[in-house]
């Protein structure tokens, strides 16, 4: 198996920091505010792999860094410690030591984000085929029958009726917003995709569409995702293996339905438990 | 700055131009900046001119701290050189300036100060244009934030601008933008190259002249460096195309007074209501008019 993403020791600090926040916060103290210096720790010594083509789940409640951490590897937040390394091809990039520009590049040409507001990932502005026009033009393309043409099949894939797609996101309903912002965030099939809690807030009908979506198209383009939510039924139903974090830290990883059937930590046990 | 250097000043002890020599000092930094980077907006200390923001602060600012004795100066607003604002910018450049000369003839000047457009003749290498810039920044319409446009004028990112045009297309089935069209300079940043029509954006590549562009009150310089590609932004597939001034039977229309049909026209309505076209370039219109009459002239 090829190895697309690892991380190693990510850290994020929201605050100025002091040498006691990493010691006085995370589950043992209850916590993730340091008593010193009133610091969030928002994750610290997160570390993973990622295979091509595998979905790797992140579980655990409100606050708890899942977000951040998918946040810092898509460049939208610098992390405070930490490597994390991408692997393309032949190509290695360590994602935490990269300059705007090259940033920049990888973020449209080889990353992918769904956000769970759509406000975040796309442009209310512009039509439902703009948005997708606008990731395709930062990858260099200028021409404007392709592009056309790419966003109207796009739109079709996910399922968006392509009579719509030159009207606004505004009139659509959320689930039809989120399958806009699938389809931007795959316009320039990329090999790794994050996904923030793309579920949550909608119907369960929609929900369950909008996980096969995401099923099939990580069977065709087998593209890698990091499945960022709070909500066991998506992690059981994509995620092969999982991590559950709490205050910051890792506190279990491994298989999914070790986890979710024979759940070790007590924390996890009470999660596993009060799923409905 | 160097503290053995004094500033030079006249007899009366009054600068040259109306600008103190300090002000055309950051003036003249700022242009030799623009000029080292093509298109780049340079910041630079905007002064208060005796007239307000927003009636050609800047240009005024770049003319005034470049012209000299034995300079010829044209100004010209909307193609005219008849109008109150270059009328008036001729007068205080007159009234500040002892030895330079002001001109209507493009041929003549050595400096062109201008508003909305490029003049008809072509320019040469001898020539210096300036043109008033009301926004520099053609990134504002798609980027609220400052601090964002820059590091985006810096990545050469303007995909949002390109969605933009890919919205008209779709709307309109072609592009919109009738004047301040987006032009990439030299490869690398676009800038909004003030409202000049369409039609005088070709002009700006590879032009003879220098072209400056001053913004008093968004306080910025820039400049088209002389012989430099200049490419507005368009599609592979969706070519950028000037005004069409064709007529429905798909002859080019003529300038209703001097019979030009190579020239950019201004719709006039008549009292009547009906229309006619006239050349913007008033200088351009009268130069055609005395070449016919001499023509007509030889010929009986």
């Amino acid at each position: 198996m090829n190895k697309i993403l690892e991380v190693r020791n990510l850290s994020k600090i929201h605050g100025r920091g002091c040498p006691q926040c990493f010691d006085t916060t995370g589950p043992a103290q209850d916590t993730n505010i340091c008593p010193h210096c009133g610091s969030v720790v928002a994750a610290h010594d997160v570390s993973f792999d990622l295979y091509a083509g595998e979905i790797l789940g992140i579980m655990g409640e409100s606050g708890s860094g899942k977000s951040t951490v998918v946040k810092t590897l898509f460049f939208d937040e610098t992390p405070t410690a930490g490597e994390a390394v991408f692997f393309d091809g032949d190509a290695q990039y360590e994602l935490f030591s990269l300059n705007a520009a090259q940033s920049r590049w990888l973020r449209n040409h080889r990353f992918g984000m769904v956000y769970q507001n759509p406000h975040l990932g796309l442009n209310f502005n512009v039509s439902a085929g703009g948005n997708i026009a606008e990731r395709l033009l930062m990858s260099d393309i200028a021409h404007y029958g392709e592009i056309r043409s790419r966003a109207k099949a796009l739109l079709a894939r996910t399922e968006v009726l392509p009579e719509r797609m030159d009207e606004s996101p505004k009139r659509f309903s959320g689930g039809m917003q989120q399958r806009v912002q699938i389809a931007k965030a795959l316009a320039t099939r990329p090999p790794l995709l994050f996904l923030d809690e793309v579920t949550t807030g909608l119907d369960l009908s929609v929900q369950a569409r909008i996980l096969d979506l995401i099923l099939e198209i990580q069977q065709e383009l087998s593209t890698a995702m990091i499945v960022v939510t709070h909500d066991l039924g998506v992690i059981r139903l994509l995620a092969g293996r999982t991590l559950v974090m709490r205050y910051g830290r890792v506190i279990e990883a491994g298989l999914t339905d070790q986890i979710l059937e024979d759940p070790q930590y007590a924390y996890t046990q009470r999660l596993v438990a009060s799923a409905l | 700055m160097n503290p053995g250097y004094e500033l030079p000043l006249d007899e009366a002890a009054y600068s040259f131009g109306f600008l103190d020599e300090y002000a055309k000092r950051e003036v003249r930094r700022a242009i030799l900046k623009a000029v080292s980077i093509p298109g780049y907006q340079t910041p630079y200390a905007s002064r208060e001119m005796p007239m307000g923001r927003g009636f050609g602060t800047g240009g005024l600012q770049l003319t005034l701290s470049l012209i000299g004795p034995g300079d010829t100066l044209k100004v010209i607003d909307q193609g005219s050189d008849d109008s109150v604002n270059a009328v008036n910018l001729r007068h205080f450049v007159e009234l500040t300036c002892p030895g330079v000369d002001t001109a209507e003839r493009t041929a003549e000047a050595t400096l062109i100060q201008s508003r909305h457009r490029i003049p008809e003749a072509p320019l040469t290498e001898e020539q210096l244009l300036v043109l008033q810039v009301p926004y520099p920044d053609p990134l504002v319409v798609v980027e609220p934030s400052e601090g964002k446009r820059k590091i985006m004028h810096g990545e050469g990112d303007y995909s949002r601008l390109l969605t933009k045009l890919y919205e008209d297309i779709v709307q309109f089935d072609e592009i919109t933008i009738s004047h301040r069209y987006p032009t990439r300079i030299n490869g690398h940043y676009v800038i909004d190259p003030s409202p000049i029509p369409r039609y005088d954006v070709p002009r700006l590549h590879q032009s003879r002249a220098l072209i400056l562009f001053g913004a008093g009150r968004e306080k910025r310089i820039y400049a088209v460096p002389p012989y430099t590609v200049a490419e507005p932004l368009a599609f592979e597939d969706v070519p950028f195309r000037t005004e069409d001034f064709r007529e429905e039977h798909g002859n080019r229309r003529a300038c209703a007074r001097c019979g030009a049909k190579d020239s950019f026209l201004d719709e006039i309505i008549l009292d009547g209501g009906e229309k006619t076209y006239q050349c913007s370039d008033s200088d351009y219109c009268n130069q055609q008019l005395a070449m016919r009459s001499a023509a007509v002239e030889a010929s009986a």
